[in-house]
Parts: C-alpha cells; sequence; structure tokens
C-alpha cells in the first residue's frame, strides 16, 4: 500500500481520454432513477403523472444537462463520476421532500387544514441556483491556485459568515440553533458558505506554513511535539470552534470545522502529534461544553439512552428509529412508509425518513454514493499536482465525509445527535448550493491535474495508482 | 501529503463501516423488537391508512370503512352491529381481530395473493394496496328473523341452505356492538371490552359455532339415521318404549319426559317414538346398535370434525368408549355428546339433502377492490351420512313430529316442515338447554336451522315452546324470499 510505484505516465498522458460519455450515460441513469423514484410517488399519492411532473422531470434532466456540457468544455479531463453522483443524490432529496410534500398535503386535506406550500419547489428553484453557481465556478475559475490568492480574504470573510447569526438583527435562532441569518424574505445559512471558506483559507495557509509547523521542537512521551509558538492557529481554531458551540449552540458546525483543521494540519505538516494534540483539545472542549452547558449535557444524556427520553429529548431519534425499524430490509416502499411522524424529515433526518421507504438496501446504496463522491475527492487531491491543490481536494472532501457521518451517525444514534444537514438531499437551499460549488471545486481540481500537462508531471501523480490500488 | 490522505480515507471508510454497521442494527437485527415498542404507531397507522375492502351481506356492507381525517385515517364502521358480530368480528386498535375481520384480514387489507394481478401493479405504481370485498353466504331476511327471535332469550341460530353448506344466518345473544371495539378511543374500547369480558352470559362467545351443549333429543336423528342405515329397522319397526329404562350395569333407570310408557304395552313404532320423543326407546335402539355406529352415524353428520367456515368451529364430540347406560345416554343426546347449534344445523340439513352432508361455510366470494370476482366458494360434499331412500324416511318421520307430536309450534300453513325438538341437562344441576331444529319444505328444503335457546325451563316441550318458534320465523323468512 505504501510501496511505490514508478512513474511512467508521461506518455500516457497525452491521450488520456476524457471519459465524458461515461459521465453522460451515469448521469442519464441517475436521471432514470430518480424520475422512476418520482414516478412511484407520483402513483402511490393517486397524483399520477402530472404535466407538472414533467416539466420538474425535464428541469432536472435540463440543469443536470447543462452542467455536463460545461464539464465539456470548460472541464473536459474532469472526473467523469462526480457530476452524476452528486445529480443522484440531489434527485434521492428531491424525491423525498416531494413525497413528504404528499404526505404533508394529504393530511391537511383531511384534517381541512389549510394546504401547506410544497417545499420541493423551492428545492428545485435553489437547484438551479446550485447549478448557475456550480457553471460559474467552471468558468470564472480556470485554474484552482487562483484561490490561493484569497486566503486570507476567505479566512476573514468565513470567520465573519460564521459569527453573522450573533448578529440580533439578522440571526435568527432555529430549532434551539443560532445558525440562520434572515435578510427580509431570504434566509441563509452562513456556515455553508463559511466551511469552503475556511477551507480555501486553511489550504492557503496550510501550504504557506507547513514547514515550519512541521518542525518538532520536543518529544514528549514518544510524541513528537511541534513549537509552543506554531500551536497558536489550532488554540485559534479550537477557541472558534467552541465559540459556534457555545453561542450559536450549533454543534454540529463546530465539530466540523474542528474535524476539518485537524485533519488539514495532519496533512499538510504530515505529523500525527497534531491529530493527537487535536483529540485532546477537542476532548477538553467536549468535557468542558459538557459540564458547563445544559444544551450539550442534554444531547448526550439522550444519545446514551434515547428510550429513556423518548417522549421528549429523545423523541426524534426515537421515531427516526422507528421509521428506520420500519423499513427493514426492502423499504416499505416509496410513498408508502411514514417519513413524516419523524420530526425534521425534510432536512436533518432525511436520512431516517428515506431510510424507512428505500430499507438498508437503499441506504447502503446510499452511503456508498456518499462514500464514492468522497473517494473520488480524495483521489483528485492525490492525483493534484500542487499541494494547495492537493490541500484543498482534500479538505473539501473531508467536510463532505465528516458531514454525512456526523449527520447520519447523529440520526441513527451513533453518537450524539448535532444539526447538520445531509449533503445533497436536506431541504434548504445554502446546503444545496454550498455543496455543488464543493464538486464545481473538486471538478476543477481534478480536470487540472488529469489535464495533459505542458510539463512534466509531478510525482505525486504516480499516487492515482496507489490510490486505485487500496 | 498523499500518504496523509490514503490514511485519513482509511479513517472515514471505518467511519462509514461504523454507520453501516449501526445501521444495520437497526434495520435487521433489532428491528422487530423497535417495531413492538410502546409508542411505535407505524404497524397500526399502516394497517389504519388504507381503506380495508368491505363485508357484505348480500350487497349490503355490514362493516366498511370511513375516511376520519385524523392519523388514523380510516375508521371500520358496522351498520347493524349486534345483529352481524358473530359473523364479522370486530377489528380493534388493542384486542386486534375477531370473526371474519380476522380470518379474511388479508383480502380485506388487500395484502392477500390472490390480488396477484393487482400485486404487479402495485409493485411498479408503488400504489397502497386497497382491500378485497368479501360477500358472505347470509340470507339478512333469515338472519334478521333469528335474531328477532332470540330478543330477550340466550342462545343461538344457525341457518344452512341444505343443498350447498351455504350459512344462511349465524346469530348469537346476547350480541355486542363491534364499533365500540373498533373505535379510535382506546379509553373507550377498554372500558367496553372489560364489561363485554365481565358479563355472565359471555356476549363475545361466538355462540352458534363454538359453544358446546348436549344436543339432548334433537341427537335421536342420528340415532334414527344409524337404525336405518343398519337396515335391521325401518320407520314402522316395533321397538320396546316402556315407561322406564334400566340402565345396564347400574340401579340407575332412564324415564320419559312425561314418565309415561310411549306406546300401548310399551311397544312403540320407530315414526312414533321420534314423534314423542321416546328416550326409553332411543336408549334401547343406541344399545341395539353399539357406540360405534353411532359414532359412526354421527361422524357422517360432521362430529369430531373441525369445520373452518373460515371461522373455526369447535369440534362436536361423540364419546370415544361409553360403557352400556353411557350409550344409551349417549343415544338420547345426553352423558357427553356434545354438539353446535351449527353441527346440529349439519344434521338437520343433511337429512334434507337426501343424507348427503355439505360442509357449511360462510363466504360466497371475494372480490378485488374493482369488483371483479376473484373467488367463489363451490359448494362441497362432506360425506354421504344416509342413503336418499332412508334420509326420506327420516323426513317422513320428522314431519311427523311436526305435524302430529312435539315441534307442532314449527307449523307453516301450506309447507310440509321436518323437525325435532329437543332439551338437554348440561349437567348436574345446570341449566337446561332447548334445541329446535328443522328444515322446510320438507320435500325439497331450501333452509335446515338448528335454535339453540339457552337457561330454559326443564321440560321437554321448552323446545318447542321456545325454539320452534324462532326456527319458524327463520324458515319463514327464507322461503318468503324465493
Amino acid at each position: 500500500m505504501t510501496t511505490e510505484a514508478p512513474t511512467q505516465a508521461s506518455t500516457r498522458d497525452r491521450k488520456k481520454p476524457t471519459r465524458r460519455w461515461v459521465e453522460l450515460l451515469l448521469l442519464i441513469l441517475a436521471w432514470g432513477i430518480g424520475l422512476l423514484g418520482t414516478m412511484q410517488i407520483g402513483w402511490v399519492s393517486g397524483e399520477g403523472m402530472t404535466t407538472r411532473y414533467w416539466v420538474t422531470a425535464g428541469v432536472v434532466g435540463g440543469l443536470a444537462l447543462a452542467a455536463h456540457i460545461t464539464i465539456r468544455i470548460f472541464a473536459r479531463y474532469a472526473d467523469p463520476i462526480m457530476l452524476p453522483v452528486a445529480t443522484l443524490l440531489t434527485m434521492l432529496g428531491l424525491l423525498m421532500i416531494y413525497r413528504i410534500d404528499v404526505a404533508s398535503a394529504r393530511r391537511a386535506v383531511l384534517s381541512d387544514s389549510p394546504m401547506p406550500t410544497p417545499d420541493v419547489y423551492s428545492q428545485l428553484t435553489w437547484f438551479s441556483i446550485a447549478i448557475i453557481l456550480f457553471i460559474a465556478v467552471l468558468v470564472l475559475l480556470q485554474d484552482h491556485r487562483r484561490l490561493a490568492r484569497y486566503t486570507y480574504t476567505s479566512g476573514l470573510i468565513g470567520l465573519v459568515l460564521l459569527v453573522l447569526p450573533l448578529v440580533p438583527a439578522i440571526g435568527t435562532t432555529v430549532n434551539g440553533a443560532t445558525l440562520w441569518i434572515r435578510v427580509g424574505d431570504l434566509s441563509f445559512q452562513p456556515a455553508e458558505a463559511a466551511k469552503i471558506l475556511l477551507t480555501i483559507f486553511f489550504a492557503g495557509y496550510l501550504v504557506a506554513k507547513r514547514d515550519s509547523l512541521a518542525v518538532v521542537r520536543t518529544k514528549f512521551l514518544g510524541i513528537e511535539l511541534p513549537r509552543l509558538k506554531d500551536l497558536g492557529p489550532l488554540v485559534i481554531a479550537w477557541l472558534v470552534s467552541l465559540a459556534v458551540l457555545v453561542f450559536e449552540r450549533d454543534l454540529g458546525t463546530s465539530l466540523l470545522f474542528f474535524g476539518l483543521f485537524v485533519a488539514m494540519l495532519y496533512i499538510a505538516t504530515q505529523r500525527r502529534s497534531w491529530i493527537i494534540l487535536g483529540a485532546l483539545l477537542f476532548f477538553a472542549g467536549a468535557a468542558l461544553a459538557y459540564y458547563n452547558f445544559a444544551h450539550v449535557r442534554s444531547r448526550v444524556t439522550v444519545w446514551l439512552d434515547p428510550w429513556a427520553y423518548a417522549d421528549t429529548g429523545g423523541y426524534q431519534i426515537v421515531q427516526a428509529i422507528f421509521g428506520l425499524a420500519n423499513g427493514g430490509v426492502l423499504g416499505a416502499g416509496l410513498g408508502q412508509g411514514f417519513p413524516n411522524l419523524v420530526p425534521f424529515a425534510k432536512t436533518d433526518f432525511i436520512v431516517a425518513a428515506l431510510g424507512e421507504e428505500i430499507g438498508i438496501t437503499g441506504l447502503f446504496a446510499l452511503v456508498l454514493l456518499y462514500a464514492i463522491l468522497v473517494e473520488r475527492g480524495l483521489r483528485t487531491s492525490v492525483a493534484a499536482r500542487d499541494s494547495f491543490g492537493q490541500l484543498l481536494a482534500a479538505g473539501l472532501s473531508i467536510v463532505l465525509a465528516l458531514q454525512v457521518f456526523v449527520i447520519i451517525g447523529g440520526v441513527t444514534g451513533l453518537i450524539p445527535l448535532t444539526g447538520l444537514t445531509t449533503p445533497f438531499l436536506s431541504y434548504g437551499g445554502s446546503s444545496l448550493v454550498a455543496n455543488w460549488v464543493i464538486v464545481a471545486i473538486l471538478l476543477r481540481i481534478s480536470d487540472r491535474s488529469r489535464r495533459p500537462a505542458p510539463v512534466a508531471p509531478s510525482p505525486d501523480d504516480a499516487m492515482t495508482q496507489i490510490v486505485r490500488a487500496v | 501529503m498523499s500518504r496523509q490522505v490514503r490514511r485519513l480515507s482509511l479513517v472515514f471508510a471505518l467511519l462509514m463501516v461504523a454507520v453501516l454497521v449501526n445501521i444495520t442494527l437497526i434495520q435487521v437485527v433489532n428491528a422487530g423488537d423497535y417495531r413492538d415498542r410502546p409508542g411505535n404507531q407505524r404497524i397500526l397507522l399502516a394497517e389504519y391508512d388504507r381503506e380495508r375492502g368491505p363485508i357484505l351481506v348480500g350487497t349490503d356492507p355490514v362493516a366498511r370503512s370511513v375516511e376520519t381525517g385524523n392519523t388514523l385515517t380510516y375508521l371500520r364502521q358496522y351498520s347493524n352491529p349486534r345483529l352481524y358480530a358473530p359473523i364479522t368480528g370486530f377489528y380493534s386498535l388493542i384486542y386486534g381481530a375477531t370473526g371474519l375481520e380476522r380470518t379474511e384480514n388479508r383480502i380485506l387489507n388487500g395484502r392477500s395473493e390472490i390480488f396477484a394481478v393487482d400485486r404487479i401493479q402495485q409493485l411498479v405504481s408503488g400504489r397502497q394496496p386497497v382491500g378485497g370485498a368479501v360477500t358472505t353466504t347470509i340470507d339478512a331476511a333469515a338472519q334478521r328473523a333469528a335474531y328477532l327471535g332470540l330478543r330477550g332469550k340466550k342462545g343461538a341460530v344457525v341457518a344452512i341452505e341444505p343443498a350447498t353448506g351455504r350459512i344462511l344466518a349465524s346469530v348469537q345473544a346476547p350480541s355486542f356492538d363491534p364499533n365500540k371495539l373498533s373505535s379510535h378511543d382506546p379509553t373507550e374500547i377498554r372500558e367496553y371490552y372489560n364489561k363485554l369480558e365481565a358479563d355472565p352470559d359471555k356476549p363475545l362467545l361466538n355462540r352458534p359455532i363454538v359453544s358446546l351443549n348436549p344436543p339432548g333429543s334433537t341427537f335421536k336423528l342420528v340415532t334414527a339415521a344409524a337404525a336405518l342405515s343398519s337396515g335391521r329397522f325401518n320407520p314402522n319397526s316395533v321397538i320396546p318404549g316402556p315407561r322406564t329404562y334400566d340402565l345396564p350395569q347400574s340401579n340407575k333407570e332412564l324415564r320419559n319426559w312425561n314418565r309415561r310408557q310411549c306406546g300401548p304395552g310399551g311397544k312403540v313404532t320407530l315414526r312414533d317414538a321420534l314423534a314423542v320423543s321416546c328416550n326409553t326407546a332411543f336408549a334401547w335402539l343406541g344399545n341395539e346398535l353399539g357406540a360405534d355406529a353411532l359414532r359412526e352415524q354421527s361422524e357422517l353428520f360432521g362430529f369430531d370434525t373441525t369445520f373452518e367456515i373460515p371461522l373455526r368451529a369447535a369440534t362436536s364430540r361423540f364419546p370415544a368408549d361409553p360403557d352400556e347406560p353411557q350409550t344409551a345416554m349417549s343415544a338420547i343426546g345426553q352423558f357427553d355428546v356434545r354438539a353446535t347449534a351449527l353441527q346440529m344445523a349439519m344434521v338437520t340439513a343433511s337429512i334434507g339433502n337426501s343424507g348427503r352432508t355439505m360442509i357449511p361455510y360462510l363466504i360466497q366470494e371475494v372480490r378485488a377492490p374493482d369488483l371483479t370476482i376473484l373467488q367463489t366458494t363451490e359448494p362441497e360434499v362432506f360425506a354421504d351420512a344416509l342413503r336418499p331412500s332412508e334420509a326420506l324416511a327420516l323426513t317422513e318421520m320428522m314431519v311427523n313430529v311436526v305435524e302430529n307430536g312435539t315441534g307442532t309450534n314449527a307449523r307453516i300453513s301450506d309447507v310440509r316442515v321436518a323437525g325435532k325438538t329437543g332439551t338437554a341437562q348440561t349437567g348436574n344441576d345446570q341449566p337446561t338447554v332447548a334445541w329446535f331444529v328443522s328444515f322446510a319444505p320438507a320435500a325439497a328444503p331450501q333452509v335446515a336451522v338448528a335454535v339453540l335457546v339457552e337457561d330454559a325451563g326443564a321440560e321437554e316441550v321448552s323446545g318447542n315452546g321456545l325454539a320452534a318458534p324462532i326456527a319458524k320465523d327463520v324458515m319463514e323468512a327464507v322461503l318468503e324470499r324465493r
């Protein structure tokens, strides 16, 4: 696994296939799966296949096709797997939101209450915006290395965005967490944009500073400790994460940023000591938060035994587990479960809602889709020809991976529940747009690394084969 | 840096595996446990979320689902709840289902294999299955006549179409209101159920098919049938019918209900013995024929067989190895002979159907949600209990019972009715049960009926007094309709 493969890529690079047809084929497959799923829900609800259905299918297909054509023109050597996977995930999210809309509408009709506004259209609108931004990134950002120029700008804006919800006039508290800002009718989760900006910042910053950060000062109990003055950035990241946790009560975002920073620090400096230090700080912070803040404490208590709090704090998780259990191996079938019994079924708990209707078979496939996406991202990182690209691709993939783990783990009771969106699936514009931008940047980096190079490829390129063998 | 990325990807792979293992624990390993947890509404909602098919009497839905507008989408409603309770049963949140609601659950909820064609369509469309309709064999007029007849009494009525085995009526008294057990209000359901359970008259007992009682003198039909089919006797055979019959091997004696001898000089024809329900003559006859012959004959009528109509009926029994005095008692439907009203209706129907016992059934047909017929029950022969000539002779003997004997209250003008009364002691110092079984018209019967009235008086006449009028009403209800 660690043996170095001989570098012999230079000649082959010249005729590297673009594999755009693979992408198109997979895209059509993804579109077809989404279409069949929506069709099934339409049938179950008795709505059938209305004009609205075909328009929706057309819009989604058109958007995906637009993304594909953009890649053909502006990033023709980019990874062919990521776009279809992201499209399929988005469509699964759309169809689940549509399915819950149907359930809410049905209940409204039965109980004679006012019809709720379907959320699927606004999600579809957000998908369009996401694709527009996706295209914009690929068109405007011809070389990801240009992002390195905005390292500190990104860091500053990212940090501001992160604390923005605390500004009284625009910050909104939803379900106990202050992670929204609201301007007029538009609400927006700044942490979603912040995660991209901060990843850019971490990548740029660490590329510049990694040599000094890697310097070993002392050894303590066999651990190579960095110099004291180099601890600064880690401590700052830790404090910011704690601040997010304490003031915004946003467990998920806090965990995400700290985890991301530690992981990127480790990649950049190649020193395990950072991970150990990070872990120590994490546990210290967790203990601190546990003993000082009731909302953290209650999350942990509920996590340890949700059944004891089935009517109060554990209600969501217990309902989610009931839903998943009802799904079983093959699932209740789309449109045939009771996902609306789970609170926040369109956002935080969309995985539980999906798991009830598509079963463990479907959830395994879903988790594998994420795994493929993360793997392609990490592969892009390994194949990148520049350090900044490597770090950025790794960081963005880690954001995805951590977020998926934290939310799915939380919803299923593996770890304490934290409020994070499920990438691509959850209802919510900021999250969807941010994740599509992440895919765009990853595609740009992968296009750069696979594009036939005018110069000799870096030795790092050989790692591609190694990852493949893992 | 690549090495670190690869190590991290391994870490993430492990995290994903942890997530997958955890999901497996929830969705597969512990799923059954979670499904049964209190507070999990899903199983219930799944049942109450789809429209359950109706149970029909003729074209009238006596049980149907109506939309409610709350979380439990559909509510089960019974028109004429008490009238049809022994057939429909109930469909309860708390106590599950009984009656056809239970046995036909998979048809009513649309999950039966017989909807295979629909299923494929549902698989593609994912549409909720809608339940099929179950049409019963019940004749609304007969059912109502039996119900009205039993009002204020405790007992059961079963009416059968002799030629087919179709059950035309199955009534119990007292009855209960399945609506109150099928509501969505757990408190109401529990209160009502506990009240029914505490009632000494046991209204939840499906009397027509599960209540076992000694058939008393109505069992003399079986004894007479055994006598005729033995070839040794005919209706005119003269047999002893003294005032008392000394039970062999004991110092007890058996008396006639009126404490008289059955004919001049203690001799009586078989025909007259049945007409006056002569205990001593049939006790003697029982030992002449032997317990095995009696059992064999009873089994040809359906004793010792468990019928599922599709409600599971209790098995009527003829004692396994009776000695002579026990055989004598068994021959007149006492000792350990036990029969349901359904069983006695079957005996009667078989005699009326030229000795051919049909398998009783309650479901006429099953229809898909779109009303296409999916299944029709075809009549099925259970056994040939008598030769047609013997059946005809026994029928004439039974007509004699109604016209000149103990069953005069079952007479219908212009229609020849064949019948037999019965009274039985359910045990020492136990209340008696009165029976009446009959069919009409005698020559080509359209209905055979068995009426059971519990807590009747001790007299043989109570069969005629209490039960025969109900039988008459039920027969008339069927005959008038045709």
